[in-house]
């Protein structure tokens, strides 16, 4: 599989507070990659680095195309979509307005038969259509915000934390959803998590991130079983 | 009982002229949290650049259109130069820029175009309507009004651009990552906001004449409609124009006399700040963590 995004020498700091020490990691083409680590390891700082959301240094290029200094809006229109940390939901519009304006930058004839194939994955979207985004329940807002980021068309996703503050039940509903994504979507995932276990069984292969470093990497399969990398970094 | 109504009708259409300028104040502040206390000084120099090409003899329309697109014009490179560096600024810069650019438009309106008072034609008939109710230019720049809040309700409701342009203001960050251009979105709103205190300008200046200061008492009117509708709804802040319309006018009329008109502004400014600071119509948003 060839590479879709290769990041070498990745350097991200907040103001005088480095967070990214050099980090080197590739996403294949139509697999889903992952990212690991602790709370404070760099994992959303690494998506908001290849979105352009902050100044690095190093290297990242997307299907061999050096996104390093471009505007946020423009990596986006390369077809790079981000469900962001904390699910990004427009509060104040619609449902209906957020999936519109996941598909802001097209314009084929497409996008009712997507917002269709989206009320596929998510129903509850359709229940909920009119009504404005910020009385979703999280989960669904988390459904909202994965609609509206496939809304785009992606090559790419980047997904942060899907499972970050949902009941376990929700959880499950939300990776068995992104199952079936994975499989009828022409779409590559990065996924960060700190739910681990959920994660390995999604992807392909796993990176794992210790303050700003990656430790580990290997297939997702053979990190699940390897009783010493989940004791040390994973802890369980 | 005749003046009375006579009062609420022309209450009613100085409300129009409170209600846009209302509105341009409001989707300046839903896009950056500030209150852009120039917006009466751009509006009184549009309404001089339109006076400016009705006497170089272009027909009222004409001068109108011209000047609203020249209005958008100054208020998209107003906010390019002198706001976009201040994007990160502390909120104090951002309000010594708005008194700055206050101070300067004024200056520049009386360098220009001098500071004698001057006549404003009006389209519409002089002779009273309706049974001597309400005058042509009362009827006919209500109707104005009415034309730019609902062509801007449409254009905000209905259009993609008018939803990218809630969106960036509402939320910046995920607006970029659905590719907004979230920067020319604050643009837009500018020349937006600038044409339509262009209107308002055009359309009040016949009734107050055209000086320099022609629009600082609007502003404070407009300002406190804003605020009684609340200072975070569209909706809000053009039903609060049009309600300080009237209440400047009765107040005026049976209460306070002309001469203190202006207070009643001040007034619905601190009553609404103590008892009700959202505004009758200010939106509480209701979010679930």
């Amino acid at each position: 599989m060839p590479a879709l995004l290769e990041a070498k020498g990745l350097h991200a700091a907040y103001g005088e507070t480095k967070v990214l020490h050099g980090l080197d990691f590739v996403v294949q083409e139509g697999g889903v990659t992952t990212l690991l680590g602790a709370n404070g390891a760099g994992k959303t700082t690494t998506l908001r680095a290849i979105c352009g959301m902050l100044r690095v240094q190093g290297e990242i290029t997307f299907a061999g195309k050096s996104l390093v200094g471009m505007a946020t809006e423009d990596i986006v229109r390369l077809g790079i979509a981000h469900v962001p940390d904390g699910r990004g939901t427009f509060m104040e519009l619609t449902v209906e307005e957020n999936m519109k304006l996941g598909a802001y930058t097209r314009n084929d004839r497409g996008v009712a038969g997507d917002f269709e194939r989206m009320f596929g994955y998510f129903p509850r979207l359709k229940e909920r259509f009119r009504q404005q985004a910020g009385t979703l329940s999280g989960g669904e807002q988390q459904m909202l915000a994965i609609a509206r980021a496939l809304l785009l068309r992606p090559k790419l996703l980047l997904l942060d934390e899907p499972s970050v503050g949902l009941a376990p039940l929700i959880v499950r509903e939300i990776f068995d959803i992104m199952r079936r994504i994975r499989a009828e979507e022409n779409v590559s995932m990065l996924l960060v998590e700190q739910n681990t276990s959920m994660a390995l069984a999604f992807a392909d292969y796993a990176y794992l991130l210790e303050t700003g470093r990656i430790v580990v990497s290997g297939p997702a399969a053979d990190i699940g079983k390897d009783e010493s990398i989940r004791r040390s970094y994973l802890g369980y | 009982m005749e003046g009375f109504i006579h009062q609420v009708i022309s209450g009613i259409a100085t409300g129009g002229i409170y209600a846009s300028v209302a509105l341009a104040l409001v989707m300046i502040y839903q896009a950056t949290h500030h209150v852009n206390f120039a917006q009466g000084e751009m509006a009184t120099f549009s309404t001089y650049i339109t006076l400016t090409f009705i006497n170089a003899g272009l027909s009222y329309w004409l001068a109108f259109g011209l000047a609203f697109i020249v209005s958008f014009a100054i208020g998209v490179l107003i906010e390019r130069i002198l706001m976009r560096p201040m994007q990160n600024a502390p909120v104090l810069s951002s309000v010594g820029i708005f008194v700055g650019l206050l101070l300067i438009v004024n200056s520049l309106s009386g360098w220009f175009f001098d500071y004698t008072i001057k006549q404003f034609p009006t389209p519409f008939p002089g002779k009273p309507m309706w049974g001597g109710y309400v005058s042509g230019h009362e009827l006919g720049s209500t109707g104005v009004t009415l034309v730019v809040l609902i062509g801007v309700y449409l254009f905000f409701r209905h259009t993609r651009l008018g939803l990218a342009m809630r969106a960036a203001a509402f939320n910046p960050v995920s607006s970029r990552l659905v590719g907004v251009r979230v920067g020319w979105m604050l643009a837009l709103g500018w020349g937006l906001a600038a044409a339509i205190g262009s209107v308002a300008g055009c359309m009040v200046a016949p009734i107050v004449f055209l000086d320099p200061n022609m629009m600082s008492g609007i502003l404070l009117y407009a300002f406190a409609g804003a605020l009684l509708g609340g200072i975070d709804s569209p909706l809000g802040a053009v039903l609060g124009g049009f309600a300080v319309g009237v209440i400047e006018n009765l107040g005026g009329a049976y209460v306070v006399g002309t001469e203190l008109k202006l207070t009643l502004a001040l007034v619905i400014i601190v009553t609404v700040l103590t008892i009700k600071p959202s505004g009758l119509m200010g939106r509480v948003v209701h979010s679930r963590v």
